[in-house]
C-alpha cells in the first residue's frame, strides 16, 4: 500500500487569512497522503481548521505555501479555470446543508456537474444521474423537488450529484451534520457501501461515532495535524443502525 | 460548455423564477411596443400626407396674394389677383399645363328635400387636370360657352346626398336660390386618411360665381400646373414674372406667395419628420428605463442566488459558464420582451387603425431596429451583474445566506 502512489498528498500546508491587521493562521504545516479506496474521517474541535483543509483539497481554496498533489497534479500552481475543471472531473463534494437547487427535480440536481462536461451528451448524462441515483437508491423519487424530498433524501440526492461525474475522491464537510442519528447511520451505510465498491472518501466530522466507520481518522488541533491513527475495528453502519432504538420510542 | 447548454441552463434559470421573470420581460415589451406603435404613427402620418398631397394633383402649384406683415400684425395685401392674370398666365406661360382660379362659396346645394353641406368651387375647365379628376358622366363646363353659365359638374358625394334614385345629368340644384344645372358628375376619387372627402365637390365657371354669388373681380387663389417634375422652380419664376410685368412691379418683395407641391410635401414631411423623431426618443426613453430594469432584476437575482452560483463553481463552472449564463438570462429576456413587444405594438397599431382610423404604418425597419436595440440592451445591462456573478468566489458564496 505505502509503495503505490497516494491518490491525494499534501505537504506542509499553510493557509492564512489575514483580517486587517491581523493574520489567523487557520493551517500550520499539516502533511498528510490519502491512497486509492481509503474511507478518511477529519476530526478536530471547532476552528481547528477542517474546513480550510477541505476547500484546499476541494480545489476551492489555494494554500498560502506547502503543496497539493491530486492525482499526480500539482494543484497550488493552476488558476482559476484549471482549478474548476479539477473540481469538475475529478472531485465530488458533499455538504452539510445539501445545496440542491431549489425548484429543480432530484435527477436535474444530479445532472448539474455532468452539464458543465461539454463532452458528455445528453443521453449520456441523464443515463448516469440515474445510475448515481440507483446507488442512493432513489430512482423512485427522480422527479421530486427538494422541497418534496426529507433531509435524508436530500442529502442522497447531493451524494448522487457528487458520484456522478466519477470522482477520484468524494469530499464531504459535515455531511450528516444536519441529520439525526438514525439518518446520519442510514447515510454512513451509503458512503460505506460506496468506500467497499472502491471510491475513497475524505469525510469532515466532529462526531466520534461517526469516525468509527471509517479506516483511518485524521485529528486536527488549531491548524496542525495532531493525530492519525488507522482505525483497527471498522463499525458496520448497517449493524449500528439496525442497533439503534426503533424510531417509536421518540413519541413516548 | 457549449453555448447550446448554457442556454438551457439560462431557460431551466428563468422558469424557476417565472414571476420575476415576467416582470423584467413586460419592462422590454413595453417599451418595444412603445416604439413600434409611435413610429408607426409617425410614419403613417407623413405617407398619408404624402398621398393626400399627390391625390391634389401633380405638380400643382398654388398662387395666393402676400399677406403683408408689419409688427406682427397681418394685413390683408394691396395686391389681388383677377381674371386678367388667369388669362396673361394661360397665353404667356410656357412652363404650365393648366391654369384655373379658385373661388369658394360656403353654403348648401339643394334639391326638393334633399342638401348637401357642400362648398361650391368657382373653377375654370382646366381645374381638372391640375387635381387629377376625371369626368364620370355628362361633360365638364368651358371656360368661353359656359361663361357665366348657371351649369355645375359635382362629385359623388353630391350625387349621393342630392340625388338618391341617381341620374342627376339635365336636373337642377338649388345654391343660395340660384338654379344650376348638372352637366356633369366626376369619378369617385376616394376620401384621405384624415377624413376629408374630395368627392363632396360642385364645380361651377369662375365667372359665375364672381358674377352671380360674390359680385367681385378678386380671385383668392390660382390653381396650376407645371408641365413635369423638375420644372417647379422655372414655372414659378415665369407665372411671378408674368404677374409682375402686368403690375409693373418695382419693390424688391414678391406681390405673391407661389407655393409648389414639392415645398408643401417637403413641409409637411420635415414636420413629420420631426415628430416622428420626437416620438421615437420618447419611445427609446421608455426601453431604456426596460433595460435599466434589467439591470436591476438581474442584480437582484445574482445576490439572490449567490449561493446556487457558489454551489456551480464548487461542481466545476468556471467563471466564464457562470457569466455567460447570466449574461444569456437577460438577453433571452430582453429578446423575448422584444419579440412580445414587437407582436404586441404591430396588434396595438392596427387597433389604433381600425378604431381610430389614424392612418398607421409599421416599418420594417423599426422592427428590426428594436430587436436589434434589444439585444444589445440584454447585453449591456447584463454584463455587470453577470460579470458581479462570475468573479464570486466559491467558498464565500456558498457560506452566504
Ligand atoms: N475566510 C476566512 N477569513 C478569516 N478567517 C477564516 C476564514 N475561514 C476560516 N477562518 C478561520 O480559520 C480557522 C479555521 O476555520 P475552519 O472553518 O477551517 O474551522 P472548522 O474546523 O471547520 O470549524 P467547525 O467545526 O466550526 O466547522 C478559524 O479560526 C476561522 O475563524
Ligand atoms: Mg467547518
Amino acid at each position: 500500500m505505502t509503495t503505490e502512489t497516494p491518490i491525494l498528498s499534501v505537504k506542509n500546508l499553510h493557509r492564512d487569512f489575514k483580517m486587517g491587521d491581523e493574520t489567523v493562521h487557520a493551517l500550520r504545516g499539516v502533511s498528510f497522503d490519502i491512497h486509492r479506496g481509503e474511507f478518511v474521517t477529519i476530526m478536530g474541535t471547532s476552528g481547528s481548521g477542517k474546513s480550510t483543509m477541505l476547500n484546499i483539497l476541494g480545489c476551492m481554496d489555494r494554500p498560502t505555501s506547502g503543496h497539493y498533489i491530486l492525482d499526480g497534479e500539482h494543484t497550488e500552481k493552476l488558476k482559476r479555470d484549471a482549478l474548476a475543471k479539477i473540481r469538475s472531473q475529478k472531485l465530488g463534494f458533499v455538504f452539510q446543508s445539501y445545496n440542491l437547487l431549489s425548484r429543480t427535480t432530484a435527477i436535474e440536481n444530479v445532472e448539474l456537474p455532468l452539464l458543465y462536461n461539454s463532452k458528455i451528451s445528453s443521453a449520456e448524462r441523464r443515463r448516469r444521474a440515474v445510475e448515481a441515483l440507483e446507488r442512493v437508491g432513489l430512482v423512485d423519487r427522480m422527479n421530486h423537488l427538494p422541497n418534496q424530498l426529507s433531509g435524508g433524501q436530500q442529502q442522497r440526492v447531493a451524494i448522487a450529484r457528487a458520484l456522478v461525474n466519477d470522482p477520484v475522491i468524494i469530499l464531504a464537510d459535515e455531511a450528516t451534520g444536519n441529520l439525526d442519528t438514525r439518518t446520519s447511520y442510514e447515510i454512513m451505510m451509503i458512503f460505506q457501501e460506496l468506500n467497499r465498491q472502491g471510491k475513497t472518501i475524505a469525510f469532515v466530522t466532529h462526531e466520534p461515532d461517526i469516525a468509527t466507520f471509517s479506516g483511518r481518522t485524521i485529528t486536527l488541533r488549531d491548524g496542525l495535524l495532531k493525530k492519525d491513527v488507522k482505525n483497527e475495528t471498522v463499525q458496520d453502519a448497517k449493524t449500528a443502525f439496525e442497533a439503534l432504538p426503533p424510531p417509536e420510542n421518540f413519541d413516548n | 460548455m457549449s453555448p447550446l447548454t448554457l442556454i438551457k441552463i439560462a431557460i431551466r434559470a428563468l422558469l424557476r423564477n417565472r414571476m420575476r421573470t415576467f416582470l423584467s420581460v413586460l419592462g422590454i415589451v413595453i417599451g418595444v411596443a412603445a416604439v413600434i406603435t409611435m413610429v408607426a404613427m409617425g410614419e403613417g402620418s407623413k405617407k398619408s400626407i404624402k398621398e393626400q398631397m399627390t391625390a391634389m394633383g401633380t405638380n400643382a402649384i398654388i398662387i395666393m396674394p402676400n399677406r403683408d406683415r408689419r409688427g406682427g400684425v397681418q394685413m390683408e395685401s394691396t395686391e389681388s389677383l383677377e381674371e386678367a392674370d388667369v388669362i396673361a398666365i394661360r397665353e404667356n406661360a410656357t412652363y404650365i399645363n393648366g391654369v384655373s382660379p379658385m373661388i369658394t362659396v360656403g353654403g348648401q346645394a339643394i334639391v326638393g328635400n334633399n342638401n348637401s353641406p357642400t362648398a361650391l368651387s368657382g373653377v375654370s375647365a382646366d381645374y381638372l387636370k391640375i387635381r387629377n379628376y376625371e369626368i364620370e358622366d355628362g361633360v365638364m363646363f368651358d371656360d368661353q360657352a359656359d361663361r357665366m353659365a348657371k351649369v355645375c359638374v359635382i362629385g359623388q358625394t353630391v350625387v349621393k346626398n342630392l340625388f338618391p334614385e341617381g341620374d342627376p345629368i339635365g336636373k337642377t340644384i338649388r345654391y343660395k336660390s340660384i338654379p344650376l344645372k348638372v352637366i356633369g358628375t366626376l369619378k369617385a376619387k376616394g376620401s384621405g386618411d384624415f377624413g376629408q372627402d374630395n368627392d363632396d365637390v360642385i364645380f361651377t365657371p369662375y365667372q359665375t360665381v364672381m358674377k352671380r354669388f360674390n359680385a367681385t373681380t378678386n380671385i383668392r387663389q390660382i390653381y396650376a400646373n407645371s408641365i413635369g417634375e423638375g420644372y417647379a422652380e422655372k414655372a414659378t419664376e415665369e407665372i411671378m414674372g408674368i404677374l409682375k410685368e402686368r403690375r409693373s412691379w418695382t419693390k424688391p418683395t414678391d406681390p405673391f406667395r407661389v407655393f409648389t407641391q414639392e415645398e408643401m410635401i417637403q413641409m409637411v414631411t420635415s414636420t413629420s419628420d420631426m415628430l416622428s423623431l420626437v416620438l421615437t426618443a420618447i419611445a427609446g426613453i421608455s426601453l431604456f428605463v426596460g433595460g435599466i430594469g434589467i439591470m436591476n432584476i438581474m442584480y437582484v437575482s445574482v445576490t439572490e442566488r449567490t449561493k446556487e452560483i457558489g454551489l456551480r463553481m464548487a461542481i466545476g463552472a468556471r467563471g466564464r459558464d457562470i457569466l455567460l449564463q447570466f449574461l444569456f438570462e437577460s438577453v433571452i429576456i430582453s429578446l423575448l420582451g422584444g419579440a412580445i413587444g414587437i407582436a404586441l405594438g404591430i396588434a396595438a397599431s392596427e387597433t389604433v387603425k381600425i378604431a381610430m382610423n389614424w392612418p398607421m404604418s409599421v416599418s420594417i425597419t423599426s422592427v428590426i431596429v428594436s430587436f436589434a436595440v434589444c439585444f444589445t440592451t440584454g447585453v449591456f445591462f447584463g454584463w455587470y451583474p453577470a460579470r458581479k456573478a462570475s468573479q464570486l468566489d466559491p467558498i464565500e458564496a456558498l457560506r452566504f445566506e
